[in-house]
């Protein structure tokens, strides 16, 4: 019997339930509503919980355990002398009863006793489903009733569904920062092992960055270097160039929309710069790679300067692009934010437009902007589409924007692609050069974060 | 009231104000009429305000007054969907006219709004920010004496003279209304309209305002909104009402609340409505 039944099933009772248990309450007190507790349906609720909670969690639970249980089961089933060898050799021993089993080829011929034993698990297994099944249905049923017969007037159904409902709600809550630590830490433990090959100061300080390393000891030649500043560098560059683009043309477009633009090139425009948030990175990918590189190598070839095919400029220039909507939609609600009757009393003194957008609107509205302006650059850091495209991977320390430089992304994206083993340096820098990209933009974010935060605090 | 008796008050008030005799005019409306899109907020308010005198409006919530208020210097050319129409001089001139600047009428007719308003700048950065846009003063010394003089007019300056560069947003409500009412005096203005200055603030600082009023009174021609009928007793020598967007009555402030000449005045101000 499939899962998804046994669900279905649960679902039903739960229904059921939730009607008996409506209906029971009414009946309870002849119909009277103001006489119960609770309203009705908190009574329906509470028994449809009930119904449905116990026998789900018996299922998760079982179904927990029940991999483990029949794996053991079945390797005592076979002879001494075949599980009587080590850890690894028994995960394959086992690999391969569970392959027979399924029916797929197993890595070596199979004896009666393994076919036995495949047997045995699919026979385990099969019982296991049944009697899973069964004793869902058997506890569902059982509290249903039991919570059915509990229903009197004075029971506070209503206070026990929403207290269910609260823990409901702070496990799922719980899975969004279980996940996030779980991540920093799957970080923090594989870029550890990276640092036990590579000492943190030559990785922070390093000016060489080659991540090929000899495959045998042998081997001569290849041998890595992993001073990561190349990367810190290019990645800087290459943000600052953005950052260079995005902020004044948000920041002007953003005054523009919020204190000049009548109401009807308002509701058009603003709709069409949000357009630019909406294109995927990786078309502003080729059309950095594909429009505006050979573009600025055009022009610089016409200026007499050596341009590469691929630029930091290039890259910088487009993810400029791509962060001026949001540069521009965050400066756009600071500028909203600060209070018309500053506006009134600057033009009440006689001040013009500008006056009041240069000395009073924009000094009132800075820290929004700044924190902004953070929130931008710390997405243009890990930014990775555009300059996996367009910024090239040769390492080279430079800030000069017309040559290849490579960031912090374009490494990872570049190591970590196709088959890796995952225990060599060259892959496990991949977790070093993350951890450090996300403190950088961690530490942005918390920065602009609080910046923003105490700029509400001073008007709200 | 028949609408006969009105116009003639309107007649009496407009062309042949009580007092005109002894104050000159400062500023007169004919036949103004305002309209926030389709709704007609201001319907023919004939209306004259005396030089060096304050004259209150009062009225209920809604009735237009501080919507004249704001077409004394034009600040309702900053909404967008308002439209003015009629005769508004200041010193004979037309201030709707083409060839006047609004930058230079708001220098010469200032404002000071209902909740205090300080920038985000120091006491001293406030009160020089207008005399900097106007270009009134330029050395440090100069504008040492406009901060001084203003704040000292504003009855501020004991208050605040050790703390010129602290944020003028960290005074308490009364203080920031004064240092927005300095602010206003600095740039020298001949008229200064006040749109309930005192309704965000306590009994204390309200009585502070007041006093305050009563002696900018020689230097400023003042017209004030007030919600506060005995406020307006207090602090005003001519007190116009409004009501659905006309004006009742004017007249001296004892007369108007003394002996009214209109029902719906008599109703007002003794707190039949509103």
């Amino acid at each position: 019997m499939p899962l998804s039944f046994l669900f279905a099933v649960l679902l039903l009772l739960s229904i059921v339930g939730y009607q008996l248990g409506r209906n029971r309450a009414v009946a309870t007190v002849d119909g009277k509503i103001s006489r119960l507790h609770s309203v009705p349906s908190y009574y329906g609720f509470y028994v449809a919980l009930w119904a449905g909670l116990p026998a789900f969690l018996i299922t998760i639970l079982w179904l927990v355990l029940q991999g483990s249980i029949v794996d053991a089961l079945v390797m005592n089933s076979l002879p001494a002398a075949m599980t009587n060898v080590s850890a690894q050799e028994l995960t394959l021993l086992r690999a391969d009863v569970q392959n027979l089993a399924a029916g797929v080829g197993a890595s070596r011929t199979p004896d009666p006793s393994m076919l036995n034993a495949a047997a045995y698990y699919l026979e385990l297994r099969s019982i296991a489903r049944w009697a899973m099944t069964g004793l869902a249905v058997v506890i569902a049923l059982l509290a249903l009733s039991a919570a059915r017969t509990r229903i009197k007037p004075a029971l506070r159904a209503r206070n026990q569904v929403e207290r269910t409902v609260n823990v409901f709600l702070i496990l799922c809550s719980l899975v969004a920062i279980m996940t996030t630590i779980g991540i920093v830490m799957s970080l923090l433990f594989e870029a550890l092992r990276f640092f036990g090959r590579v000492s943190l100061f030559d990785f922070l300080t390093g000016l060489q960055w080659s991540p090929q390393t000899a495959m045998r000891s042998d081997q001569t030649g290849a041998v890595g270097a992993f001073g990561a500043v190349p990367l810190f560098l290019g990645t800087m560059l290459i943000a600052v160039i953005a950052m260079l683009v995005a902020v004044p043309v948000g920041l002007m477009s953003a005054i523009y929309m919020s204190e000049y633009a009548p109401l009807r090139v308002r509701s058009t425009v603003k709709p069409l710069l949000e357009i630019l948030a909406g294109i995927p990175t990786v078309v502003y990918g080729f059309f950095a790679a594909l429009t505006m590189a050979p573009f600025i190598r055009d022009v610089g070839l016409a200026l007499g300067l050596s341009v590469s095919s691929e630029s930091a400029l290039a890259a910088g220039l487009v993810m400029g692009i791509m962060i001026i909507p949001f540069v521009s939609s965050l400066a756009d609600d600071v500028i909203n934010a600060v209070p018309q009757s500053l506006r009134d009393g600057s033009y009440g003194l006689g001040a013009t437009k500008s006056e009041t957008i240069r000395q009073v609107i924009l000094p009132a509205a800075l820290p929004g902007v700044v924190g902004g302006v953070l929130l931008g650059f710390s997405r243009a850091i890990g930014e990775t589409m555009i300059v996996v495209m367009a910024a090239g991977l040769s390492a080279n320390l430079t800030i000069n924007p017309l040559q290849a430089v490579t960031t912090v992304t374009v490494q990872i994206a570049s190591l970590i692609k196709g088959d890796q083993e995952f225990d060599s340096p060259k892959t496990l820098s991949v977790f070093g050069l993350g951890l450090v990209l996300f403190f950088v933009t961690l530490c942005l974010n918390l920065v602009a974060l609080r910046v923003v935060q105490k700029y509400r605090e001073k008007y709200d | 009231m028949s609408v006969q008796l009105r116009s003639q008050i309107n007649e009496a008030s407009g062309r042949a104000p009580a007092r005109s005799a002894t104050v000159p005019v400062k500023i007169a409306a004919e036949n103004v009429n305002v309209y926030y899109g389709p709704k007609h907020a201001l319907k023919a308010i004939n209306l004259m305000i005396g030089e060096k005198q304050v004259t209150a409006l009062i009225g209920p919530s809604g009735c237009g007054k501080s919507t004249f208020l704001r077409c004394l210097n034009r600040m309702n050319d900053t909404i967008g969907i308002c439209r003015v129409e009629g005769l508004i001089t200041l010193d004979r001139e037309n201030i709707y006219d083409k060839s006047i600047d609004v930058v230079q009428l708001r220098a010469r007719v200032g404002m000071v709004f209902q909740k205090p308003n300080p920038f985000p700048k120091s006491i001293f950065d406030n009160i020089v920010y207008g005399p900097r846009i106007h270009g009134l003063a330029t050395t440090r010394d100069e504008l040492d004496e406009i901060v001084q003089i203003s704040l000292e007019r504003a009855g501020l300056w004991s208050e605040v003279k050790d703390r010129l560069r602290e944020p003028g947003t960290g005074l308490s409500g009364g203080q920031q209304q004064r240092l927005c009412i300095a602010r206003a005096i600095a740039v020298s203005p001949e008229v200064i309209l006040m749109d309930e200055p005192c309704s965000a603030l306590d009994p204390i600082a309200t009585a502070h305002i007041e006093e305050l009023i009563d002696e900018l009174r020689e230097n400023y021609t003042i017209v004030i909104v007030t919600h506060n009928m005995q406020q307006a007793a207090r602090v005003s020598q001519r007190t116009a009402f409004f009501h659905l967007g006309e004006m009742v009555e004017i007249g001296d402030t004892e007369e108007i609340f003394t002996n009214p000449r209109d029902e719906r005045t008599q109703g007002y101000i003794t707190g039949r409505y509103g």
